[in-house]
């Protein structure tokens, strides 16, 4: 079989999820960085972002120009609309979308997306359904691991009397999309309620907490059944919200067993997250699958694993490189650091929801 | 030959992570330990190492102490306390159940 690579062609690549805040980033700019450091890759990079302070929207060494797309709360006529103009002057071969709440409305506009030319490389909505947070035990019991036990919640005096229901403290509150907090005390639970509905809507899950280390997978199913790198690795310090800030590429058989459980049964396309929890009697629970690459991806490079160009040659229809099997022992350390950019850079954005960073390309 | 040496008469070899998991580690000259699977790592001193070098080559652990005490002047109860110490940590390390 002849391979066909991304070097065939200079295309466009555009990537949402441009917030990289430092105690919870959201991964777009680490996808793009693994793009742009691709030895493969020569073409352009398109950072999409929600908020005129999303960092990447700034970055010239990721992107090459940037945008402001309507939130999806807004709905799919705002968010189509504006990826037509955006599509006028870009010319994007390739959509990467990063970010949970935006991938129902992703999948819905992917007729219209591939009529302007746009591919995709994302999980049907049926696929979409069976990840859902709080079909955790049905998905666990496919991979053959653990899962907390999990309930949705619409009220927040599930936290006054849920002891005497069996749910002790402590416990985890998290948001249908994103968002987990810990809670010691009905007074924390029902604050965790109360923000995590604001920001992320109902129900509201609460999961049982698993004490033990986590482990999480990142890989691409190609949606015939086959799973795509599986780059593994330990948080070895985390952020207030749980985010890894620190973390050690591993090989463990059981994570990727299971994950390859996952994609297999599910036949799933496009990009996931696995994380699982690991207990002190060597048990493994099944707390998340997101479907989307994690802000942690640039790991990807560092264990020369080029997962990212894998996702853009299936969205092209291609045959992608085998990937050799990641490298253990390859450590990742996040660090913040401030960008000074000229007031017209942000007038740019704020204004027009436009800004282009390579000026040769303008 | 020092009376403390006495034989080593009993001792669960179960109790150390199989060679398997020994031979799996990344091991550096200072005793810096990386265990690829749990993704752990901790130090050793030159005697954990040699411990931990004896028992990736000698399946039986019997015959692995004998080699030690043979060659540290120390009776056989204290290898076994001080060793049986040392693979319980070693488990723990690991993420041995």
């Amino acid at each position: 079989m002849v391979r066909h690579t991304m070097t065939d062609k200079k295309i466009t690549v555009a990537i949402t999820g441009m917030n990289a805040r430092p105690d919870n980033p959201g991964p777009g700019l680490a996808v793009a960085r693994c793009l742009r450091e691709s030895t493969k890759f020569t073409g352009r990079i398109i950072g999409l972002g929600y908020d005129a302070l999303d960092p990447g929207l700034y970055l010239k060494d990721y992107c090459d120009s940037t945008y402001l797309l309507p939130y999806p709360s807004t709905g799919d006529d705002a968010l189509i609309s504006r990826l037509r103009e955006i599509q006028e002057f870009e010319k994007i071969d390739v959509l990467i979308p990063c970010l949970d709440a935006e991938l129902p409305g992703m999948v819905r506009l992917v007729p219209l997306l591939n009529e302007m030319g746009i591919k995709t490389f994302i999980p049907t909505a049926e696929q979409l359904q069976l990840r859902n947070k709080h079909r955790l035990t049905e998905i666990a019991s496919i991979a053959d691991i653990n899962s907390p036990e999990t309930t949705s919640i619409t009220n927040s005096r599930f936290f006054l009397d849920c002891q005497s229901k069996g749910w002790s403290y402590p416990l985890v509150v998290k948001g249908l999309f994103y968002d987990a907090k810990v809670v010691n005390s009905p007074e924390e639970g029902i604050e965790a309620f109360k923000n995590i509905a604001s920001e992320w809507g109902f129900p509201v899950l609460v999961q049982r907490l698993i004490k033990g280390q986590e482990y999480n997978l990142a890989a691409v199913g190609d949606g015939k059944g086959n799973m795509l790198g599986a780059v593994m690795m330990k948080k070895m310090a985390i952020t207030d919200k749980g985010k890894a800030w620190a973390g050690v590429s591993i090989f463990d058989q059981k994570l990727h067993d299971a994950s390859a459980a996952i994609i297999k049964s599910l036949r799933w396309q496009g990009p996931l997250e696995v994380e699982i929890m690991r207990d002190q009697q060597g048990q493994y629970h099944l707390i998340e699958i997101n479907p989307r690459f994690p802000a942690w991806i640039y790991l990807s490079v560092g264990v020369q694993t080029p997962v990212v160009h894998s996702l853009v040659d299936l969205a092209l229809g291609k045959t992608p490189d085998n990937l050799a099997n990641p490298a253990t022992g390859i450590l990742f350390i996040r660090h913040a650091v401030e960008h000074t950019i000229p007031i017209s850079d942000f007038e740019a954005i704020v204004t027009n929801g436009k800004h282009c960073l390579n000026k040769q390309v303008e | 030959m020092d009376k403390n040496k006495t034989k080593i008469k009993q001792f669960d070899g179960s109790l150390f992570p199989s060679a398997d998991v020994l031979n799996r580690l990344a091991i550096s000259e200072n005793g810096f330990i990386f265990d690829p699977a749990s993704g752990n790592s901790f130090t050793v001193n030159q005697t954990g190492l040699l411990i931990i070098d004896l028992l990736k080559k000698e399946p039986d652990h019997k015959k692995a102490l004998a080699s030690i005490q043979h060659q540290f002047n120390v009776s056989s109860t204290t290898l076994e306390r001080d060793v049986l110490e040392f693979a319980r940590t070693l488990r723990e390390w690991l993420g041995i159940p």
